[in-house]
């Protein structure tokens, strides 16, 4: 797979910015569960937040593929920065730009290209998350306002400084056929009612945002609906979609980076009198990590140009997140062991790898669901 | 204000680099190249100052047809055009008769400012940007770790060992960089789309009126003659604390001018 000169020196830009800047102070970060701004300040003055959003709203005039390049790279290096960035494009400012109308577009794009806010996407509730459309946070329409009651949980990007909104699908009526009609409404961080409750103590991803939600009372005007009222279940299907190419294209890029720290160390590590590399046990297993990274790139290279074609990808995006997911725990496992005792500790990138690793099994959709999303493709 | 930024394609320092076999010149066909570091703090200095007053910056590159790369990568950081000297006599130039080149083609630029790294990874001579001052009749400051401009005046604070001197200059001059200056950009996809759309001027020694007899391995002031491996490293000094182990290691560290 031949990437064009463009992509190519954008993933080396991005792989720079990531070796020489984040590598040296991510650890410190995750270690006191702090969110890097200053470092997000500098990929939102690189443009990696606008990257597929087009120029007249201050984005870089790329497309998604150049988005998830951009993860990959960052994601080899730490993943904390790599899902604020997903959560903030894909998730966070993907819905504005694909379903608002020119005001809203005009009113958040700008800043949000520019990194210099973020916004994110409340859909997972603390009783409802594969079963998504199971909602129960509702809004009722109050004159000219909507009135939201309910709560959000696991919330990525929610609760940071720089974040000026939620996108929060509520259920706003019943359908003909007696379903729920959900809908997606904006509401801006600070409208009194929404409260942002304290971080969660994670696993991994320690160096990233996320907050359970409340909503209580809450008002918003009629104008913050996003796109047509009773779309939300077709909307955040759609986004969902898109991001499981971008969540490939992380897990990808967390795989890889096991494979470069494992081949790293397997040179210098002695042992029995030899480099540790010196065994065929070894070898193997850096050569199965080496094979799992490049098909699940390929994996994700097609959903992605299968999207950008126009073309279905549902099932593309679905196989991708699968494997990549897949890889990326498999490598994790694999990279810890052949760092032995050191993998264990927290200090080595591998250690972080392998706490970072697992939830990419589980966010935006879990493997269970990607593979029920491809049964339902194959009409089973 | 026009400022022309200097930059130069050079292996990569942190990759395993050699001498050619048959004429002991840098090994650039197999080596991994990439822009010479200090460059890029000079390109981030213009665009500062760019920022700050307006104006245009052009990069200028003598080297062969494969600095196109690095040209690219210089100008995806938001330069407006480039000028590349390339020219086949050119393999082998001394620091002298790139100076020579390199100033015919300032000469034909009319920079205000002419800013350089303060040294190249692969020559680290240091000397060119005082000969390209020297030959052009203008001020050379170097060395530098701020730079101000105020009108047609720069002020710089030159590094060096001891602390740092003020030194003042008007325009048009010669400014040399450190990487203490600043923090360079790392290039948006915005600029990298750019880039491909901005000019860059090609110029032969022809176009600029040097002869191919005065630069290029024949031309060279200074030869190679012969290289080899650096010699591993030795055992180096061991302190012994026998109550004074905390004196000896600053006198070390004092000889080697960290304290
Ligand atoms: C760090 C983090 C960040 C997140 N960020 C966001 C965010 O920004 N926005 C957002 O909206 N959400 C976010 N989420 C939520 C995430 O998308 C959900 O956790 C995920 O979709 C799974 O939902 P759940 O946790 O409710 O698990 P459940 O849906 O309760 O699943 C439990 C188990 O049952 C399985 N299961 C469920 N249904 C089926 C089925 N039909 N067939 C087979 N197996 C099934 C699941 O695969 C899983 O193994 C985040 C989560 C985390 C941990």
């Amino acid at each position: 797979m031949q990437l064009n000169d463009e992509y190519q020196a954008l993933r080396e830009a991005v792989r720079e910015f990531a070796v020489e800047s984040v590598a040296p102070v991510i650890g410190d970060f995750y270690e006191r569960h702090a969110f890097p701004y200053d470092l997000i300040r500098q990929m939102g003055k690189m443009g990696l937040f606008g990257l597929p959003f087009p120029t007249e709203f201050d984005g870089e005039g790329g497309d998604y593929f150049a988005l998830c390049l951009a993860l990959e790279e960052l994601a080899r290096v730490d993943s904390s920065v790599a899902i604020t960035l997903e959560a903030a494009v894909s998730l966070g400012a993907m819905p504005i730009h694909r379903f608002g109308t020119e005001e809203q577009k005009e009113r958040w794009l700008p800043a949000l290209c520019k990194g210099e806010k973020l916004a994110a996407f409340g859909l997972t509730e603390p009783g409802f998350g594969s079963d998504a459309g199971g909602t129960a946070t509702r809004a009722v329409l109050d004159g000219d306002q909507w009135v939201i009651n309910g709560s959000k949980a696991f919330i990525t990007n929610s609760g940071t400084d720089i974040t000026c909104l939620v996108t929060v699908t509520a259920v706003t009526g019943t359908n003909p056929d007696g379903s729920k009609e959900l809908s997606t409404i904006i509401v801006p961080s600070g409208t009194p009612g929404f409260t942002v409750l304290p971080g969660y103590s994670k696993v991994g991803w320690c160096a990233s945002d996320t907050h359970e939600l409340a909503f209580d009372d809450v008002r918003v005007p009629v104008g913050n609906l996003l796109g047509e009222r009773g779309r939300g279940f077709a909307q955040f299907l759609r986004i969902l979609d898109e991001g499981r190419i971008a969540i490939a294209a992380l897990s990808v890029g967390l795989a890889q980076g096991c494979v470069d720290e494992s081949i790293r160390y397997a040179r210098e590590r002695r042992a029995f009198g030899r480099s540790i590399g010196d065994f065929q046990a070894i070898q193997f297993k850096i050569s199965e990590m080496e094979a799992r990274a490049h098909v699940a790139r390929l994996a994700y290279y097609d959903a992605a140009e299968k999207m950008l074609a126009g073309r279905p990808f549902k099932k593309e995006a679905a196989i991708a997140k699968l494997t990549a997911s897949n890889a990326a725990m498999d490598n994790a496992r694999d990279a810890t062991q052949i760092h032995g005792g050191y993998g264990f500790m927290n200090e080595f990138p591998v250690g972080r790898f392998y706490r970072d690793a697992k939830i990419l099994e589980i966010g935006e959709g879990t493997s269970e669901i990607q593979k029920l999303v491809i049964a339902r493709e194959l009409d089973l | 204000m026009k400022i022309v930024v200097l930059v130069k394609q050079v292996p990569d320092s942190g990759a395993e680099r050699s001498l050619r076999a048959d004429d002991n010149t840098v090994d650039r066909a197999t080596a991994n190249n990439v822009i010479n570091e200090m460059d890029e703090y000079a390109i981030e200095e213009a665009l500062r100052l760019k920022e700050a007053h307006g104006g245009e910056v052009v990069i200028l590159t003598m080297g062969p047809d494969k600095a196109t790369d690095s040209i690219r990568k210089a100008l995806s950081m938001g330069p407006d055009a480039a000028v590349h000297v390339v020219d086949d006599a050119l393999h082998g130039s001394c620091a002298i008769a790139t100076s020579k080149v390199l100033a015919a083609a300032l000469a034909q630029q009319n920079a205000d400012l002419i800013i350089a790294g303060a040294e190249s990874t692969d020559g680290r001579v240091q000397v060119l940007p005082h000969m390209l001052a020297e030959r052009l009749g203008i001020a050379a400051l170097t060395g530098a770790r701020k730079l101000t401009v105020d009108g047609s005046t720069l002020t710089v604070e030159r590094q060096t060992d001891e602390g740092y001197e003020v030194v003042t200059a008007s325009t048009p001059a010669v400014v040399s960089v450190w990487d203490t200056i600043n923090d360079p950009r790392y290039p948006s996809f915005k600029g990298i789309m750019a880039a491909k759309k901005k000019p860059v001027q090609t110029l032969s020694l022809a176009d600029l009126g040097v002869a191919a007899s005065e630069v290029g391995l024949d031309g060279a002031t200074s030869a190679v003659l012969e290289h080899g491996k650096r010699p591993p490293r030795t055992g180096g000094n061991t302190v012994e604390d026998s109550g004074d182990g905390g004196v000896k290691l600053v006198e070390f560290l004092a000889t080697e001018k960290f304290v």
